[in-house]
């Protein structure tokens, strides 16, 4: 089987924290994309306003509601770049984009739903094992993301490798 | 509630600066592409200039304006042209680069001392166009500045002249269309837009679960649904916008990439 050759380790590795960045925001952008659409829009299990909600709790919404979506917006521009500059690197990009997006779903799941009350992930039942998928995921995400960064880096010092022995 | 005889002054207030905002327009791009020297003027700013009248003069003239005194889910509709679609789509027609286009060399001079004058920079400040925009809708939507304006005709004038205009300043001093006198770095004005982004959609659930003063908690959880969503439909435009600018500052200049395999290379 032909497997494709990566030719621009180089660029990769110069641009290793922005496509860590980029996967980081479109993760987070993403996953606040979804819980909008799905949980809001589609299931309406989430309420718009939950009458326990606290004043910080609305805030902390409303900060994170508009971050994600420039980050959204911006985690694609940054894809972008990194393409014309010839350096995406799908798997490190990937491991962001599963940090991020777990990291803001753990967040969610546990301070704004639980301490400060937003909203809860369902209503008018047995809220435990929703908050245990919601939570379980979302920590899954954290280290499927951690374990692609870590393995990216293999790659990159494999390659690191290659170039030695070539030269 | 105001009435019939107060809208015929509004319509034909609002009326008249509309039609006149289009023909200066319209007089004006027909003048500058009869300049041979200069590029021809892009049809579709002409378009967006159009469409930015049209959208703003419908939150004031015409049966969303006349619904709006009684409806609060009409009165947010005409608030999302006005005071977010409207200034978007009218900021995109660049009007100052027009003007200053047509106008005779010494008067042009004029236009862009103002722009530069300390009064302009002050207003077109991201902090300050945010303050006025949102802060704005705070004070009318959590006081009794809301049910006022329905009582009194001068109020509800320029209120809506305020929201329009707060929204044109806060536009224009996040995207660079028209010339500015002052640059804010793209990261400045970014985290400027998350807050006031933020502080916009707070408010829209502040309402939703605590109405202003004399509207019904049915009209008023769909007006800030409306609100929020509608902004965030509107903000995603100029959030694309701003970004893309950033995009094409930020191009690769005199740099070159590796395409090649290193061990190929050498």
């Amino acid at each position: 089987m032909a497997v494709k050759q990566v030719t621009n380790w180089p660029n990769r590795s110069k641009f290793d924290r922005k496509n860590l960045w980029a996967g980081i925001l479109f993760g987070l952008g993403f996953v606040a994309f979804l819980d909008e659409t799905l949980f809001h829009q589609l299931l309406h299990w989430h309420k718009f306003y939950d009458k326990s909600t606290v004043a910080i709790g609305l805030v902390s919404d409303g900060l994170f509601h508009a971050f994600s979506w420039f980050a959204t917006v911006g985690g694609l521009y940054l894809v972008a770049d990194l393409y014309r500059r010839n350096a995406f690197w799908h798997k490190m990009f990937w491991g962001g984009k599963l940090l991020g997006g777990g990291a803001f779903q753990l967040y969610d799941g546990t301070i704004q739903h639980k301490v400060m009350r937003i909203h809860q992930i369902r209503y008018h039942v047995d809220i435990v094992p929703y908050d245990l998928v919601w939570n379980g995921s979302a920590v899954l995400m954290i280290f499927g993301g951690l374990w692609l960064i870590k393995s990216a880096r293999g790659d990159e010092r494999a390659a690191e490798r290659v170039k030695l022995h070539a030269t | 509630m105001l009435h019939n005889s107060a809208d015929a002054v509004t319509n034909f207030l609002f009326g008249s600066l509309a039609m006149l905002a289009l023909v200066f327009y319209s007089v004006s791009v027909f003048r500058t592409n009869r300049q041979k020297h200069l590029r021809t003027w892009p049809p579709v700013r002409t378009v967006f200039w159009m469409l930015g009248v049209l959208f703003s003069a419908s939150a004031v003239i015409g049966p969303i304006a006349e619904d709006s005194h009684e409806n609060f889910v009409m009165h947010m509709i005409g608030h999302v042209f006005l005071g977010m679609l409207g200034p978007l789509l009218l900021a995109l027609a660049a009007p100052m680069t027009l003007l200053l286009r047509v106008l005779p060399v010494q008067h042009a001079r004029r236009v862009s001392r103002l722009l530069k004058s300390r009064l302009a920079s002050f207003y077109t400040h991201p902090i300050v166009a945010s303050i006025l925009n949102v802060g704005g809708l705070w004070l009318l939507y959590t006081t009794d500045l809301y049910m006022l304006m329905q009582h009194h005709l001068w109020l509800h004038v320029l209120i809506h002249i305020h929201v329009f205009v707060a929204g044109y300043l806060f536009t224009i001093s996040l995207l660079y269309i028209d010339p500015v006198s002052r640059r804010f770095s793209y990261v400045y004005r970014t985290i400027i837009f998350i807050v006031a982004l933020a502080g916009h959609g707070i408010l829209s659930k502040y309402i939703y679960a605590y109405p202003p003063n004399g509207v019904p908690i049915e009209q008023a959880q769909v007006g800030a649904m409306l609100m929020y969503y509608g902004g965030d439909a509107v903000d995603v435009v100029i959030i694309i916008l701003l970004f893309r600018k950033w995009f094409q500052a930020t191009r690769p200049r005199g740099e070159r990439f590796t395409t090649q395999l290193p061990s190929l290379s050498r």
